[in-house]
């Protein structure tokens, strides 16, 4: 679970998607430079922005946040967000160095998002299609209460709109801070990829870096077709849990998804840029809808979005 | 010679002492030692019952992973006839860290499944501590829908400190497979029943224990992750344990509050491990309960049991 190792700490050298929202792509600091965190090159924000956060040098695939995603994937840029209910807050009442509604209050205030996973309607290729996306720079991404509330809105959403699920995957693992009500989260989304499963709609994960503990052994690994990020962590027990274990120096490219997909565990290892042209043709023979027209639809605009955002 | 765990160190003491006297009336006939020793069994027996009236979250975790306690073939040999084990996931190999098959449950033919510790040094090898590996929810699935086929109900004894964090493991995909548990767990159409006899360590419990029913032994413990784990993470200090196993509301008694479980089995006084008999009884006496709850649902009514259980977990919180 969340033994992966994750801790918060990748949030503090991330670039908050906080900042998207506050700053219109007009006035964004002109000298807001981004490092590769895979090779060290030095980005410039928007370029790296527009190449959906793909590091232009080395082809490592960084964070990216829902909203972006969604832009990304459907039509236009143009999709719906899914209204979702609020789960209950700190059941627990649990309390680490930090009381845990602090550190939500605190990735509210980083992310602008209200928890960690997004549910949206659009269309891919013209095919209508419910997605969910996992927010990593929230909390990790960790599953909690929400984020189970939100797959399961997101199961029927897609049921409701008769449309394939498609769910973008990145967690450091469960959430802590609701204690077993988080391990709960794993009975819960199966429940939501089998809702999907009896309306004999297609359920396709992507997986994305990282893609670990409860998350990937729920979820994740209950899709029709599994695509990966490339160069995603993807494991159950985190490497520095097994390095523990076992007392050994992993492999190179251990848990990485070029080394699942040799072992069997995934259908496919598709790059950021061609992930929305694969899942429109896979969705479409899964569907039995006709060939998608040649000739792309317009890149995703920011206006698009927003204005869609908007209305 | 009984094993002591480090917060029973005073009743050690006194169970010592009376058991030295005996030892030495046994050597010294005219020795009257019989009213010192009762007077030191009484106070024992009073510090017993404070110590684990007052048990911490810690506590309970010590107490949960106790060598002595009843493993889950301890309960299967007591509790069921006929047991015959069945091995293997018919595509690698056979896990020692689950243990399942046929087996007669007060005559009614049943499948059982559980996870293994094992009671010495050589056997908890074998089992490899309880930590299944994907072959080893590979086979439950298969026995799962072995009594989906024949109509049998299943029963779960959830004994476990997680899922094993190998390379083996993680490179023949135990994620998948835990996942294609759970999912088995919610498919089956036959009544399924749960029982966390000792340690419920995330993932490799829930991939067995999403049932219909569930019940814990009194201080058998369920969570997310260990308290040394959580610790090591959040506190980053795995000595902050006993603090994390608080966080984590890792007990029965709290489960019970959160609606994550049904029922909790007493455990004799001093814990399972002192009288494993009686625990092993009381937990006959629940799974015959839970079972009986069960009668007459058809699949789809199991089914729909088992899902809107898990969808309505987490409307009880702790205040
Ligand atoms: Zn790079």
């Amino acid at each position: 679970m969340s033994d992966s190792g994750y801790g918060m700490n990748w949030l503090t050298d991330y670039v908050r998607p906080k900042l998207n929202s506050l700053f219109s792509r007009r006035d964004m600091p002109e000298n807001l430079w981004r490092k590769c965190d895979n090779c060290g090159q030095m980005i410039f924000h928007r370029e790296l922005s527009e190449a959906l956060h793909v590091c232009s040098n080395c082809n490592h695939h960084m964070q990216i946040s829902p909203r972006e995603r969604f832009n990304a994937l459907f039509d236009g840029g143009a999709w719906i967000e899914t209204p979702l209910a609020d789960a209950p807050a700190d059941p627990l009442k649990f309390r680490d160095q930090k009381r845990y509604p602090d550190r939500i209050r605190e990735a509210r205030a980083n992310t602008g998002e209200h928890e960690a996973m997004l549910v949206a309607r659009g269309e891919i290729s013209g095919l209508t299609t419910v997605a969910a996306c996992q927010n990593f720079a929230f909390l990790a991404g960790s599953m909690g209460m929400a984020v189970g509330d939100a797959l399961l809105a997101a199961a029927d959403a897609a049921v409701a709109a008769k449309a394939p699920l498609v769910v973008f995957c990145a967690a450091g693992g469960a959430r802590m801070q609701e204690g077993i009500l988080s391990l709960m989260q794993m009975p819960r989304t199966t429940i939501a990829a089998q809702t999907v499963a009896e309306a004999g709609l297609p359920f396709v994960t992507v997986l994305t870096n990282p893609t670990t503990g409860g998350v990937t052994a729920s979820y994740a690994m209950l899709g029709d077709v599994q695509i990966a990020e490339p160069g995603a962590l993807i494991c159950f027990a985190g490497p520095r849990v097994i390095e523990q274990t076992i007392g050994e120096k992993l492999p190179e490219g251990f848990q990485r998804s070029e080394y699942l997909h040799e072992h069997g565990m995934l259908d496919r290892v598709t790059h950021r840029h061609a992930m929305r042209d694969e899942l429109a043709v896979i969705l479409r023979m899964l569907m039995r809808a006709p060939r998608r027209i040649t000739g792309d639809l317009p890149a995703p605009e920011a206006q698009a979005a927003d204005a869609a955002r908007a209305g | 010679m009984r094993h002591y765990l480090d917060f029973e160190k005073g009743l050690a003491e006194l169970e010592g002492k009376a058991a030295e006297l005996r030892a030495l009336a046994a050597r010294n006939p005219a020795m009257d030692v019989r009213d010192e020793a009762a007077q030191l069994d009484a106070k024992s027996r009073k510090m017993l019952g404070e110590l684990y009236a007052t048990l911490d979250p810690w506590a309970k975790c010590q107490i949960a992973r106790h060598p002595d306690r009843p493993r889950a073939l301890d309960m299967i040999e007591a509790l069921f006839d006929e047991f015959t084990p069945l091995a293997g996931d018919r595509a690698f190999a056979e896990d020692a860290a689950v243990v399942g098959g046929l087996a007669r449950f007060q005559d009614r033919p049943v499948v059982v499944l559980g996870h293994e510790k094992g009671r010495d040094t050589r056997s908890r090898l074998t089992r490899n501590f309880g930590m299944a590996r994907p072959e080893g929810y590979r086979k439950a699935v298969r026995l799962m829908r072995l009594a989906d086929k024949f109509g049998l109900a299943v029963i779960t004894l959830i004994d476990t400190p997680g899922a094993y964090p190998g390379k083996g493991a993680e490179e023949r995909g135990q994620a998948e497979a835990i996942a294609r548990a759970t999912e088995a767990c919610l498919a089956l159409g036959q009544p399924l029943v749960s029982v966390v006899i000792g340690e419920g360590g995330s993932g490799g419990a829930v991939a067995f224990a999403t049932a219909n029913r569930v019940a814990m032994l009194e201080h058998a413990v369920y969570s997310v992750i260990s308290p040394e784990g959580c610790a090591s993470i959040l506190w980053k200090d795995a000595d902050k344990m006993r603090e994390a196993a608080a966080a984590l509301r890792l007990t029965a008694q709290d489960l019970m509050k959160l609606g994550v479980i049904d029922r909790i089995v007493p455990e004799p006084l001093g814990g399972a491990q002192r009288a494993p008999l009686e625990a092993i009884a009381e937990t006959g006496r629940a799974v015959a309960a839970m079972l009986a709850d069960l009668d007459g649902k058809d699949a789809a009514a199991l089914r729909a049991d088992r899902r809107r259980k898990y969808l309505e977990m987490g409307r009880k919180t702790l205040g």
